[in-house]
């Protein structure tokens, strides 16, 4: 009797939903959308090949082709490059939040989640929290190969797991940016390109490359304000030991609070928007 | 009678298109709507709407008892769109997509998977469950589309042109559980430009033409709406077209079409008895004539009828 009459309210037509998921429900409709990330990235693999090759190629034809002439001497210049490199390449694979927003609105998957009674953010936390096995595999991928070729963290453990910490805040900063590329743009190979081309004079428009000190006055307007250059700084610092730590690390907590700021809201409501 | 479904005067523009100009439906639960228009016509729109993806810019809807504006994640809680766009996801297998979306339902993990399990074995699809869905075949994923919309036990679904672009038989496969669905108690509302499509499942129709509702009814009363039988001339030598049209239109008193594509000439009649009629004067005009008869009106000529342009002109 009681059992018959539970169903029965259960399914009335007259029971509401609520207007807003709570925390707990967002955050389980969130982490079954990163599952679905996870399991992507289990049945083609190949798409962390880009992330793994882009890193590799930059550190090789930067240590061994410039590395001589920027400083005289390959290690040293190593020292200095690895951990910038380390900065760009997680910056570069934060355009995965961007494209595969572009594709799931592309494709029609995002519709479906939209007439679904589940919470309104989810796939985009979804697509964000995926990102972050991405960026994971990147930061690996960096250290490892560049002690391969003889870069040594010259701190100590707590460090160098500051040091990921960091660079993983700033690309969770970075790809709300992008995933408001994906949401604007509506195309994947688009993202690609456009990001990009973002992407390029935020990393080499930095101190990643070579000093501030060398560069022109005009361009070194533009790297002190620039955020890749605090994070490339604050990385430096925790894994080499050389220069500043505290400093560019409030600095880049300022900038992802900033980036957030900005662009969370307005990913959202690039999201939202029902046209 | 209860509604499923109720609009009441629905706009929608699209900077200074308007894709929807007023429009008014109401589908009695435990039916099939069939909303039928050439491309363009405003039905993708007006499912939009009711799907809570866009807001109208006038009127209301009503959804399962529920406001599509104010009580949109009530309406979400008993709908599933399956279409054009709505998609499954391709990087996905076919029991990954069908658990995820029990998961989102906040099935648990186990329901979920049992659930992806039962309904991967009604589509018939339970050999592919392994495989992603982009290694599908057209046919293959339609059904995996219609069994994700069914995870969540919907009240109402919306078929957003399910068999464009599939082979007849993959069709016929469609339309069985279409009928599957109904049978289960679901209300439907199906757009399509395929006026057998509409003919064959759908309770009511109706037709919307540039973004307004210009008939509804069930398919045979808007047969009847032109004349219950239509004439078919066809002549041995297509020279003869013209004459055939005027003969004929001089007995119908209708305007008659001419295809010249299919090499005929067809016109609705009321009467039956001019058939003999007709036959007599192109003996007379010395026009051999390859097959000629009356046969129950099709869709296809109602959409003229009723708009005065075919259903496969482009209306963009």
């Amino acid at each position: 009797m009681t059992a018959t009459l539970v169903a029965t309210a259960a399914s009335s037509p007259v029971e509401e939903a609520p207007v807003r998921f709570g925390p707990v429900r967002t955050l389980r409709h969130s982490l079954t959308l990163t599952w679905r990330s996870l399991i992507k990235i289990k049945h083609s693999p190949e798409q962390l090949l880009d992330l793994t090759l882009q890193p590799i190629i930059f550190v090789l034809l930067f240590v061994y082709l410039f590395g001589g002439a920027v400083t005289g001497d390959r290690h040293v210049y190593l020292q200095f490059v690895l951990p910038g490199i380390l900065v760009q390449s997680v910056a570069f694979a934060s355009l995965g939040v961007g494209q595969s927003l572009a594709g799931d609105l592309q494709t029609g998957v995002f519709d479906r989640f939209r007439t679904m009674p589940i919470a309104r953010s989810a796939p985009l936390i979804g697509a964000v929290f995926g990102d972050v096995v991405r960026y994971l595999v990147t930061i690996t991928v960096v250290l490892g190969f560049g002690a391969v070729i003889g870069f040594r963290i010259e701190t100590d453990p707590f460090s160098t797991l500051a040091a990921c910490a960091l660079v993983l805040l700033f690309a969770f900063g970075l790809c709300w940016v992008t995933a408001l590329v994906g949401l604007l743009l509506r195309n994947p190979r688009t993202v690609q390109g456009i990001g990009g081309m973002l992407m390029f004079p935020l990393t080499f428009g930095s101190n990643l490359f070579v000093p501030t000190e060398t560069l022109p006055g005009w361009l070194q307007a533009w790297v002190k304000i620039n955020p890749v250059t605090f994070v490339v700084e604050a990385t430096r610092g925790l894994l080499t030991g050389h220069g500043a730590v505290a400093g560019p690390v409030v600095k880049v907590v300022v900038s992802v609070a900033v980036l957030c700021a900005v662009f969370v809201p307005l990913a959202l409501a690039a999201y939202r928007r029902r046209t | 009678m209860s509604y499923a479904i109720e609009a009441e005067g629905l706009v929608k523009r699209f900077g200074s298109t308007t894709a929807l100009n007023g429009v008014d439906l109401a589908v009695p639960t435990g039916t099939i709507l069939g909303v039928l228009g050439p491309n363009g016509a405003g039905k993708t729109t007006a499912v939009r709407v009711l799907a809570t993806l866009i807001k109208p810019d006038a009127g209301r809807a009503r959804v399962g008892g529920f406001d599509v504006l104010t009580q949109a994640p009530s309406v979400r809680a008993r709908i599933a769109v399956t279409g054009q766009y709505a998609s499954v996801d391709e990087d996905l297998t076919g029991a990954e997509n069908l658990t995820m979306i029990g998961r989102l339902l906040e099935l648990s993990r186990r329901d979920a998977k049992a659930r992806a399990r039962e309904l991967l074995e009604r589509f018939e699809l339970t050999e592919a469950a392994g495989r992603s869905a982009k290694t599908y075949s057209g046919g293959m994923r339609r059904r995996l589309d219609l069994a994700a919309s069914l995870v969540g036990h919907p009240d109402v679904i919306y078929l957003d042109e399910p068999t464009t672009g599939l082979d007849p038989r993959s069709r016929g496969e469609v339309w069985n559980t279409i009928r599957a669905l109904v049978a289960d108690g679901v209300t439907v509302l199906l757009t399509t430009q395929y006026l057998d499509e509409a003919d064959q499942l759908a309770d009511s129709i109706a037709v919307i033409d540039r973004g307004e509702l210009i008939a509804t009814g069930t398919p045979d009363q808007l047969k009847a709406q032109v004349g219950d039988q239509t004439l078919e001339v066809h002549p041995l030598d297509p020279a003869d077209l013209a004459d055939v049209e005027a003969i004929v239109a001089a007995v119908t008193r209708v305007q008659p079409t001419r295809n010249e594509a299919r090499g005929l000439v067809t016109a609705p009649v009321a009467e039956p008895t001019l058939l003999a009629d007709v036959v007599r004067r192109l003996d007379d005009a010395g026009i051999a004539v390859g097959e000629l008869g009356l046969r129950r009106a099709s869709l296809d000529e109602v959409f003229l009828t009723l708009t005065g342009h075919p259903a496969d002109e482009d209306a963009a």
